[in-house]
């Protein structure tokens, strides 16, 4: 990640003195490949529900391995996971977390609840602190209007907006503006695209598409993955047309709702309160 | 790396002195890059897996019949590129896998499911890596092809063509515009039928053998479709 390189931290461990005393046997392995990283995700919470995007750009020191990436994860109904660090960690931190959280289901008759989760996450990661995992989430939810920010190092952290990744300090820069409880929906998924479009145009790491899911009481609902060439056509268009109406009326987009989920949504909120 | 260090040659042009800086640690690397180029390609009911089968190491050429593509079930073949020693013992464990679930179960592994094992086993060495770029390419179960393209420490998903190893750089943009019909205007979307596929498979392998030293040989194509797996070889550069 940009901030990763601009602060100095390494992504293998240094071998110092120190690590001679370590019970480790040998220094590790310098791996011969780039693993991939960059990203921008978002998160926040409003009054309508929470909303969480993200670009869709898998890149790997200098080449996009996948341009059409899938960062934000469904855990179940009314949880998503928005990745961010390594691209392999994430997917499988991420399927091993489901597994708990669905083992605790089982048992307990009851799901886990999102601070319950985010703790669980970070129990789990904290073995692998100070080796070169790299595992940047956030979770969003239904049952406490919060998110939380769980990272490898080992911060866990409650909050209302959360962006991450190398494209994160322009999302913030668009979000810290915007963002009130009081958006209605359109105003939040436009300004959440907003956020995602002005990283990927600045941020080298980000790029190609955007994701977006809005979580309410009834469960998660995902909408078409947007391609932002066509955002950048449009609002090059505006700009020479010499429109002066606000970003936020604009950017209503052509993209479609699409909530497949719905059936699924129905069938989760009787899953919310009952036992399997 | 030196252990003495100094320059050689001073502003008068006389040699100046050496000096010792400390020891330094020449480390034993365990990974290798043995070159190759991995491609596959999904249609709408059949698979095609092609690599080169050059095997090289450094400055030199060991192998001009060393194909990366391994069959693993009827519906499924699989690509590895990287480094040789840690491909061939992958499709070691990944054929031993398949046994075993083929024994428990009673039935063969599917291609998702195939992928989704193979993302575990490369994970499971999350700290000194296979050395190996995956891509897999069979028929999923609805006998669509279907390609899983991995990392080397697990992270995958689902395409619809992919390159993989030395020229993947250098194919990936050229299958885009083909297959995906990127950055074209104005262009009709056709879908890919399989003489066309398996034509434009040997095009991109043979601009591939021009411009990436690692590439050459010959190239193996391996077709998947519900009668079977079918094998063409297909010569490519020499040098």
């Amino acid at each position: 990640m940009a901030l990763q390189d601009v602060s100095g931290f390494q992504d293998t461990p240094i071998h110092t003195s120190l690590s001679s005393l370590s019970t480790s046997s040998s220094p590790p392995t310098r791996r011969p490949f780039p693993l991939s990283h960059g990203t921008t995700t978002l998160a926040f919470v409003f009054q309508g529900g929470v909303i969480a995007a993200a670009d869709t750009r898998a890149s790997c020191s200098g080449l996009v391995a996948c341009p059409s990436a899938q960062k934000i994860l469904p855990i179940h109904s009314h949880l998503l996971v928005t990745t961010s660090g390594s691209g392999a960690d994430c997917m499988l931190w991420e399927r091993i977390l489901a597994r708990e959280i669905r083992l605790y289901q089982l048992r307990h008759g009851r799901r886990l609840s999102i601070t319950g989760s985010a703790k669980l996450l970070s129990h789990m990661l904290h073995p692998f602190k100070g080796t070169d995992v790299c595992v940047a989430a956030t979770l969003c939810g239904w049952d406490v209007e919060e998110l939380f920010y769980v990272c490898s190092d080992g911060t866990r952290l409650q909050g209302e907006l959360f962006s991450v990744g190398s494209g994160s300090p322009y999302a913030y820069g668009v979000l810290d503006g915007e963002v009130r409880w009081s958006l209605n929906e359109e105003e939040a998924i436009s300004l959440a695209r907003e956020a995602v479009y002005r990283a990927t145009h600045r941020d080298a790491y980000s790029g190609n598409c955007v994701d977006l899911f809005h979580i309410t009481a009834q469960g998660y609902c995902r909408r078409d993955r947007e391609d932002l060439r066509e955002e950048y056509h449009r609002k090059r268009e505006r700009k020479d047309a010499g429109s002066h109406a606000t970003s936020l009326v604009l950017t209503l987009g052509v993209g479609k709702r699409r909530s497949v989920e719905r059936e699924k949504i129905q069938r989760g909120g009787v899953k919310w309160h009952g036992v399997e | 790396m030196k252990i003495v260090s100094g320059h050689f040659y001073g502003d008068n042009g006389k040699m100046k002195e050496y000096h010792y800086t400390g020891p330094v640690e020449h480390r034993f690397s365990p990974y290798s890059f043995n070159g190759g180029t991995v491609l596959a390609v999904a249609g709408e009911d059949f698979a095609i897996v092609a690599s080169d089968t050059r095997l090289s190491e450094g400055y030199s050429i060991h192998s001009r019949d060393s194909p990366k593509c391994y069959k693993l079930t009827n519906t499924t073949v699989i690509g590895c590129s990287g480094f040789h020693g840690d491909c061939l013992t992958l499709t070691k464990i990944i054929d031993a896998r398949l046994k075993m679930y083929k024994h428990s179960n009673n039935k063969s592994m599917t291609s998702g499911a195939i992928a989704a094992m193979l993302s575990t086993i490369l994970y499971g060495r999350r700290f000194f890596p296979y050395y190996v770029y995956n891509i897999i390419g069979g028929l999923d179960e609805e006998g669509k092809g279907a390609v899983y393209s991995f990392d080397p420490v697990g992270s995958y998903q689902r395409d619809t063509y992919k390159a993989g190893g030395s020229a993947s750089a250098m194919l990936q943009p050229l299958l885009d515009n083909q297959i995906g019909f990127k950055n074209m205007e104005g262009v009709q979307h056709l879908p890919l039928n399989q003489e066309k596929a398996v034509q434009l498979v040997k095009d991109v392998f043979i601009s591939a053998a021009e411009r990436d030293v690692y590439t050459g040989d010959a190239l193996r194509i391996c077709i998947v479709t519900k009668e079977g797996i079918k094998e063409e070889t297909v010569p490519l550069r020499k040098d």
